[in-house]
């Protein structure tokens, strides 16, 4: 779907509320109050690119952006620009829900949050999840300089996509995040859809204080992984990580493959146009009259191409080229649980060897006579007995966990690109229906000349 | 070494000018050639019931140079001034498959072998396709001349024909003699020439007018046919690099998964086929820019004629003034309007058999182009359609 079909430009917000504040009585300068473009969870251009499948809780999740009625008064918009800083901006998304799900409070909810919020439902569901074994769907990226274009205000096509290309990749996270069992229960995800007012997530800046901790764990999970050495017992393990590596591998380069193709796919659109104007010229500047006339005719087949190449380059995008994207942090979110098991593994075994050196401590007191340390050291032998159990016990959990975890995964997987492929080869013969009929009526054009 | 043997559809191969042999005294076609390196070897095969000609059908190596050679020297000839020459075949370019052939080997290490096979494929197709070009545009320029009443009886074109030597040394001495002056003037004064000059017949105006501006027009039109040509075939490229990873991905994978990935190999014929048909697009619009080009050569010549008269007439004047070398003045100035009446003659004649050939060249390669793209657009179809069956029955 074209992403013109709906109109999008960015909300201009005073960074001191808390919240989007246009619905507050209080403020009668608000004109954008009723700027709000309501778009209904039946309008075509709304429908989610993940399928809706059997799933009979929340249906069609929509998010959609604000509406500034910036080209409406341009005397307002240099107001409000000045009042408040640009890059303080920040758009605001309206998440619709419907469900039937007896959780919710309510059948049909809508509030709105801002970019920084989902992520701060990432960061929390992650948190919470993924040293179980949950694949906890990771959250759109961040991107600096796209987001900056938008704040300043700047109304052009690269703007308008980039904020559809955030809109829909958000909508994917939800619909993914509210497809895992155990997800969707968790009062977090609940809170997100539902209450209107959500606590600011400042901790998911990137430059913040939680930021940089979380880079500076990040590197040292890295480490971490290089320097255990697990002792594989289970052959399935090994072989899921393996093919989890390759995936990895294989998705990266298809998903290049493809941007590859939607950046040529875009160039011949418009070498197309160009072409076409530069027949039309040659067609007025033809003596022949028939022949003039078909090369006129000629120019118009190539620019109703070039609308073709434009859309089918839309479906390469939002279709495929997004989907690859999605898969390819899905996979590093997998290799990251599997992760999370090898640390269970360690955990376990470095309380064995607690233990041991706990009960190698205890037997050399046995021979000193220091009742109350012997005391102690009993003491900590049954921690640590407690805390090996505990190891044995996390390590099966989180095994059982990423085995069932795994299989959901892969069915997922299958379906998501069933349908998408679907919807693509769909396209592509849209596209060369449409070929058809522009040069069957261009033939006898051709024919006629005398 | 690369060489195309006895091709017997040549019909769809000559698309750029209408069927030029069907004067059976004299038929000539490149049946074969080869590809060494960077020199293009062409097998001339010429058949001819022309007295003036020692042998009823023979065969003749030639290069490109010789091409240029012949074309210089017909340019250089007085006596063809009214005529339109036919242009010079373009120099055979095989840099795009070169620089391709060059990507690939440096890039085999990180394809895997079918996706490495796959693209060998396509690069010798292309190299074929260049090679193929080459070879009709040269042969179309042979047969331009072998059709033409005046350009046949040439003594260079039987020369070309006959010499059952190497042409290189002739080549030299001609080069020392012209040094391609004339040639070179033409090139960089035409527009100005043209332009300048006051016409007083109508219909010369009005081919002047017309010329000067579709020449930019089509230079241009074939410029951007050139870069959406191009585009297509990136985008093909990119086609061929998806199927070669989702192959490698079903490879790998459950077969439930296999069979979604798989049939997306098919859709990448899509791209590949349709910039065939921009090709003969292409193809058209550059022969014609070429030919155009030809036609305001003429036009140059006619000025340059009609300048000269108008300076004879000048002189005369003069001469008759001062009272001295009148009779010289009047043998220059009577000279002067007898070749510019031959060029105008001949002139309007050319012209007027040029834009017929013109429109004909147009109808045909539209008409192809527009039939090629109907049976291809539907071919893709029917498979897309194919592979949604096989989806949707999984």
């Amino acid at each position: 779907q074209s992403p013109e079909a709906a109109r999008l430009s960015a909300e201009d917000i005073s960074p001191s509320s808390n919240g989007p504040r246009d619905d507050d009585p209080d403020d009668p300068d608000d004109l954008f109050a009723e700027a709000t473009e309501e778009v209904s969870l039946d309008s075509p251009e709304r429908q989610p690119i993940l399928s809706d499948g059997p799933s009979p809780a929340i249906t069609p999740v929509t998010i959609s952006p604000r509406v500034d009625v910036f080209d409406r008064s341009p005397d307002l918009v240099k107001h409000r620009l000045s009042s408040c800083d640009g890059m303080n901006a920040y758009m605001v998304y309206k998440v619709m829900t419907k469900t039937s799900l007896s959780i919710f409070s309510r059948d049909e909810v809508c509030v709105k949050r801002r970019f920084s919020d989902f992520l701060g439902l990432h960061s929390k569901l992650a948190s919470k999840y993924m040293h179980m074994g949950y694949i906890v769907p990771p959250a759109p990226e961040k991107s600096i300089v796209g987001m900056t274009k938008v704040k300043v205000g700047k109304e052009d096509l690269s703007s308008v996509e980039f904020v559809e290309k955030r809109r829909s990749a958000l909508e994917r996270y939800l619909l993914r995040t509210v497809k895992h069992p155990a997800l969707l229960k968790d009062p977090d995800v609940l809170q997100f859809l539902e209450s209107s007012e959500l606590p600011r997530a400042v901790s998911t800046q990137a430059l913040s204080g939680a930021g940089i901790l979380r880079m500076v764990n990040k590197a040292a999970d890295a480490v971490n992984k290089m320097t255990i050495k697990m002792n594989e017992s289970d052959a399935w393990f090994e072989e899921k990580q393996q093919q989890f590596e390759n995936l990895d591998v294989q998705l990266r380069k298809l998903h290049a493959s493809v941007e590859s193709l939607v950046y040529h796919r875009k160039e011949l659109s418009v070498n197309t146009a160009s072409f076409a104007k530069s027949a039309a010229m040659l067609g007025n500047s033809e003596d022949h009259t028939a022949l003039s006339r078909a090369l006129s005719q000629l120019a118009e087949v190539e620019e109703k191409i070039d609308q073709l190449h434009q859309d089918q380059s839309y479906a390469d995008f939002y279709l495929i080229s997004e989907l690859l994207g999605d898969y390819v942090r899905l996979i590093t979110a997998v290799k990251g649980v599997f992760d999370q098991r090898m640390k269970a593994w360690a955990k376990w075994q470095d309380a064995q060897v607690m233990l041991q050196r706990k009960r190698e401590a205890e037997a050399k007191l046995q021979y000193a006579s220091k009742p109350d340390k012997l005391q102690q050291a009993t003491d900590e032998i049954r921690e640590w007995e407690g805390k090996v159990q505990q190891g044995e016990r996390d390590f099966e959990q989180i095994s059982k966990n990423i085995r069932r975890e795994v299989g959901r995964f892969e069915k997922d997987r299958v379906k998501d690109f069933r349908v998408v492929i679907m919807k693509y080869l769909e396209s592509l013969v849209h596209t060369q229906q449409q070929l058809i009929k522009y040069w069957e009526a261009f033939l006898p054009e051709a024919k006629a000349i005398a | 070494m690369t060489s195309i043997s006895e091709d017997s559809d040549k019909e769809k191969v000559r698309s750029v000018s209408v069927d030029l042999n069907n004067d059976a005294s004299l038929v000539i076609d490149i049946p074969d050639a080869l590809c060494e390196r960077d020199k293009v070897k062409f097998t001339i095969h010429i058949k001819t019931t022309l007295s003036s000609f020692q042998k009823s059908e023979f065969s003749v190596p030639r290069q490109h140079e010789d091409f240029i050679w012949l074309h210089d020297t017909i340019v250089e000839t007085e006596e063809y001034a009214g005529l339109i020459i036919p242009p010079a075949p373009p120099k055979p370019d095989f840099e795009g498959p070169r620089e391709k052939m060059h990507k690939l080997g440096e890039g085999e290490s990180s394809m895997t072998k079918e996706e490495y096979a796959k693209m060998k494929q396509e690069l010798e197709a292309e190299y074929l396709a260049v090679f193929k070009k080459t070879v009709q545009v040269h042969e179309v320029f042979l047969q331009r001349l072998s059709s033409h009443p005046m350009f046949r009886k040439d003594r260079n074109f039987q020369i070309f024909l006959e010499y059952d030597q190497d042409l290189t040394v002739r080549r030299k001495n001609a080069k020392e003699m012209f040094g391609g002056f004339f040639k070179n003037m033409v090139k960089s004064a035409d527009e100005v020439l043209i332009s300048g000059v006051k016409e007083v017949d109508e219909f010369f105006e009005q081919e002047k007018i017309f010329l000067l501006d579709y020449s930019s027009k089509i230079k241009d039109a074939t410029a951007k046919a050139e870069k959406m040509t191009r585009s297509h075939k990136n985008v093909a490229d990119d086609y061929n690099h998806i199927s070669g990873a989702m192959n490698s991905i079903a490879a790998d994978n459950n077969t439930a998964f296999k069979k979604t990935i798989s049939v997306c190999v098919l859709q990448k014929l899509e791209d590949r086929v349709a910039s065939d048909q921009e090709l003969k697009l292409t193809e058209l619009l550059r022969y014609y820019t070429r030919d155009i080009q030809a036609a305001k050569d003429l036009l140059y010549r006619r000025a340059r004629a009609l300048a000269d008269y108008e300076n004879s007439n000048k002189t005369l004047d003069k001469a008759r003034l001062k009272g001295k070398d009148i009779a010289q003045a009047e043998e220059n100035q009577k000279q002067c309007l007898r070749k510019f009446d031959k060029l105008s003659e001949s002139g309007k004649k050319e012209l007027t058999s040029f834009k017929a050939r013109r429109v004909v060249a147009f109808r045909k390669n539209l008409i192809e182009m527009t039939e090629l793209e109907i049976k291809h657009a539907k071919n893709s179809m029917s498979l897309l359609q194919g592979s949604i069956e096989i989806l949707n029955s999984n």
